[in-house]
């Protein structure tokens, strides 16, 4: 089976490429349906398929920028993105991301920094985890006292509304995002894309897992809105760290393009699946895939802390991610070919009224 | 007053936060990387080499192909979507 290995041109190791195309296409599938760039999964990923490190995170980011330029596509079609937000948003990102990477810089000379990093990181995610919860657990309180008193809820009601006081905070000039229904003041998306930015540069991946909540839960963008309105900063930053880390020398460009074969199908599948699962249904398997990102992240902890089980930690971390790549694009696949049966079915019962 | 102070404090602080942190130097990375070519022929060869030659070409290469395969392949996935018969601009769902 040789021809199912290929030497790649820069890193110089053997890599089995149609695992390239499957890793491609489950992170194809999750990051455009979750509006991430997914480098919590790539990653290891690539590591397992034998990249040293360093070519493993440069790989990541530099192949993070097509999926995300496809998935964007496909969601502003849908109009799914804010390109004034996005823009808006990304000045904040990048002072952030370079603030976040002068951070580490300090941390580097203190020491320990892996285990601090880590640490934040997880602390990190079980407040999303908790806000998403939290919020997803109101909503259903507010459905349930709307149904007892005879109404139906609000289509564009939240469970948790910090977007709204946030929104009162008039510093000029104040202004309206048309596609995400926002009126404020510029400073916030700013503000908030600077703090993400920032976490961001500081855990050293692209912020997609961090932007996204803060999206819906600090500015009030609809789900739908927030996924493509955040592929789209993905996919500048994505281009921005491809021309760093390949500057760098740490990029290959053979394995980015076949995981783009992937991705390109993926990143539809992925897209095309926001159409079938309402809002809500989106923000809760988000908060799945985080809780499974935390997880991973507390075995890796384990590792560094109890040396003598590092191997046995490492391949946990590693099966858990991959488990919940593999779960979660199975997941949304099936949606979206429950979705798309169901809308051809809508299609041909309209048109055989027409006819008749 | 007072909130006028914490509007002003908090737009300097987003102004000049940043500026200060940038300010500091950056490291140096004296670690040279270069690729083995003698193993590789035709377009591969030339994409090792260009690597060896000179990292900026390499990095403006690496960043022009990646949007322009991203682009002609997701043109060409949207066309088998369409042949599926799926609605690709249309979604009726638009709630929070």
């Amino acid at each position: 089976m040789d021809w199912m290995h290929m030497i790649m041109p820069i890193a110089g190791v053997p890599i089995f490429w149609p695992g390239l195309v499957i890793l491609g296409f489950g992170v194809g599938i999750i990051g455009g349906f979750f509006g991430m760039g997914g480098g919590w999964m790539v990653t290891p990923g690539l590591n397992i398929l034998g990249f040293p490190m360093a070519f493993a995170i440069g790989t990541d980011i530099a192949q993070m920028s097509g999926p995300s330029l496809i998935s964007t596509m496909r969601h502003s079609r849908f109009g799914n993105v804010d390109y004034r937000l996005g823009a808006t948003m990304v000045i904040g990102t990048v002072a952030g991301f370079e603030t976040g990477a002068q951070i580490i810089m300090w941390l580097e000379r203190i020491g320990k920094i892996d285990l601090y990093v880590r640490c934040g990181y997880v602390v990190l995610l079980t407040i999303i985890a908790a806000v998403v919860f939290t919020d997803a657990a109101l909503r259903k309180k507010k459905e349930r006292a709307a149904l007892a008193s005879g109404h139906a809820l609000d289509a564009l009601a939240t469970g948790l509304e910090w977007h709204k006081k946030l929104h009162r905070i008039k510093i000029p000039p104040v202004v309206h995002f048309k596609r995400a229904g926002i009126h404020c003041s510029i400073w916030l998306p700013i503000a908030v894309s600077f703090l993400t930015g920032t976490l961001a540069g500081v855990l050293g991946i692209g912020g997609g897992l961090v932007r996204m909540p803060a999206l819906i839960y600090l500015l009030g963008c609809p789900t739908h809105v927030a996924v493509g309105t955040d592929l789209f900063e993905v996919a500048i930053s994505g281009l921005y760290g491809a021309a760093s880390y390949s500057y760098k020398g740490r990029t290959e460009l053979l394995a980015a393009l076949i995981m783009l074969a992937g991705a390109s199908i993926g990143a539809q599948i992925g897209s095309v699946a926001t159409k079938y699962v309402k809002g809500y249904g989106i923000r809760v398997f988000f908060g799945v895939a985080v809780i499974g990102c935390a997880i991973s992240i507390v075995l890796k902890i384990l590792g560094v802390v109890a040396e003598n089980m590092v191997k046995t930690f490492d391949l946990a971390a590693t099966v858990l991610i991959l488990g919940l790549v593999a779960a979660l694009s199975l997941f949304i696949l099936t949606k979206f070919v429950l979705g798309v049966r169901e809308e051809r079915a809508h299609r041909s019962r309209e048109e055989e009224l027409i006819h008749a | 007053m007072r909130k006028l102070a914490w509007r002003l404090s908090s737009l300097f602080a987003l102004v000049l936060l940043p500026a200060q942190l940038l300010a500091a130097s950056e490291p140096s990375d004296a670690v040279v990387l270069v690729t083995d070519t003698r193993k590789f022929h035709g377009w591969e060869a030339w994409w090792a080499n260009l690597y060896n030659e000179s990292h900026l070409l390499f990095a403006i290469v690496t960043i022009i192909v990646i949007p322009v395969c991203g682009v002609i392949l997701g043109t060409l996935a949207d066309l088998v979507m369409s042949r599926l018969g799926i609605d690709l601009r249309n979604r009726a769902l638009a709630e929070h």
